[in-house]
């Protein structure tokens, strides 16, 4: 155990092992890359979608279901498949992250959504609010907190997932993961294990602080 | 992309097989993190200096991709099922903690105190008072944590098990999509079916919630 934690130290730390094409550096980036722009696509799809089932309140039963289908679908399956569907291409990867992490970040804006206190939406309308300034200027700012814990979670999953676009011969830090295996590489296997989760505990405490930024004046 | 049909009917048994293997694995896992996280949860509940540990520390293994898990567990428990189910195990912890230590949050003070001013013993009082009315946020986690891990097994067919991960792999070296779709659509099924036998288990289980409706 011991050995195994020096030889992981010395992997992590070897300069020849940050650098090249196969270096840690870039397969940080392209992990970082897989991962922001899948989330950022779930949230331009989930966001909207959950705003607009939270606002109208109707397809609250397609919202809870999407959830349980979200996390009952295998991710493993679904890249093959698309894989085989589309051939060598990016499409796998992004389009089985991105299944992943929308459910989340609908649910989660859904649930913000619901939490809003009707009696502040009723003031609202009593004022001569405009049903997309309720939206935007009331709701959306209350339910923010819930929004961002459904970000950090989908986040979070899909950079642990991202892992697999190694398997279908792409980049980023499960190449270490996938490489390892195959080599009986187990340091290799550790690092890249290490480097995943650092990744997503940096990118949530990231997150996290911007929303404790976001919401600065709020008192509790 | 077309599913060939005759490939299916000469290998219902497999198929069967496969199911039942991945289910078992599955429902094994939650069982195991059940067993785990209810002393912990309730140490977390009665612990505050515990609580953020506990419960940091499940989210810090829940960052860990899996397929790390199970290969990293190969020399400790190598290629066999322990170590499929060690690793859901260990993923099953983070929701099935959290949703615990909520539903006993979620017992009422005043309740525990009735308990309490009746001469109920502590653990008594837990085992018949904050458990039971915890159950439906607990039932809540279980359900998560078995559609997760149903979901999750099929990536243990890295290390050569995985029950209906194993036609993922399958399809994906003979460029043949079928049991790709098949093993997709078993999954979805097997997890839809879990969560209903769920749901009916936590109807049966709390007779009380009837009745109010």
């Amino acid at each position: 155990m011991y050995e195994l934690l020096t030889n992981l130290g010395s992997w992590l730390t070897g300069t020849a092992q940050w650098s090249g094409s196969d270096g840690i550096a870039n397969r940080l980036a392209e992990h970082l890359q897989y991962s922001l722009l899948a989330t950022l696509i779930a949230t331009a799809i989930g966001l909207p979608l959950g705003l607009l089932i939270g606002h109208t309140g109707r397809g609250a039963f397609l919202a809870i279901n999407l959830a349980s289908f979200g996390r009952a679908l295998p991710t493993v399956g679904l890249v093959v498949l698309v894989f085989l569907a589309s051939g060598l291409s990016m499409w796998p990867v992004y389009i089985a992250l991105v299944a992943l992490a929308v459910p989340a970040i609908v649910t989660n804006t859904y649930a913000g959504m619901t939490a809003v206190d009707p009696d502040v939406k009723d003031a609202a309308r009593g004022q001569g609010m405009r049903a997309h300034q309720v939206l935007l200027q009331v709701e959306l700012p209350l339910a923010l907190p819930l929004i961002m814990t459904g970000l950090r979670l989908a986040l979070i999953q899909v950079v642990a997932t991202a892992t697999i676009a190694a398997y279908v011969s792409f980049g980023g830090l499960g190449r270490y993961v996938f490489d390892g295996l195959a080599q009986r590489d187990l340091v290799q296997v550790l690092g890249g294990a290490v480097l995943v989760a650092a990744v997503a505990v940096v990118l949530d405490l990231a997150l996290s602080g911007l929303q404790r930024f976001l919401f600065r004046h709020r008192t509790a | 992309m077309t599913v060939d049909w005759s490939w299916i009917s000469g290998h219902t048994d497999d198929l069967t097989t496969l199911t039942l293997s991945h289910l078992q694995a599955a429902l094994t896992a939650v069982l195991l993190g059940l067993l785990i996280s209810l002393p912990l949860a309730v140490v977390a509940h009665r612990v505050r200096p515990l609580r953020g540990f506990l419960l940091g520390l499940s989210n810090i293994l829940f960052t860990i991709p899996s397929i790390a898990v199970f290969v990293l567990l190969l020399p400790i428990s190598g290629l066999t099922r322990t170590t499929t189910v060690i690793g859901l195990t260990i993923y099953t912890l983070v929701v099935l903690l959290r949703n615990t230590v909520e539903g006993l949050d979620s017992v009422p003070a005043r309740t525990k105190e009735a308990a309490r001013a009746m001469g109920t013993r502590p653990l008594r009082t837990l085992l018949t008072v904050e458990l039971p009315l915890a159950l439906p946020v607990i039932m809540a986690g279980v359900r998560i944590a078995t559609v997760m891990s149903i979901s999750l097994v099929s990536v243990a067919t890295y290390i050569g098990d995985g029950g209906l991960g194993q036609l993922f792999t399958d399809g994906f070296q003979r460029n043949y999509p079928t049991p790709v779709i098949v093993g997709v659509l078993l999954t979805l099924l097997s997890a839809v079916a879990a969560d209903a036998l769920l749901v009916a288990l936590q109807y049966v289980l709390t007779p009380w919630k009837r009745r109010r409706a």
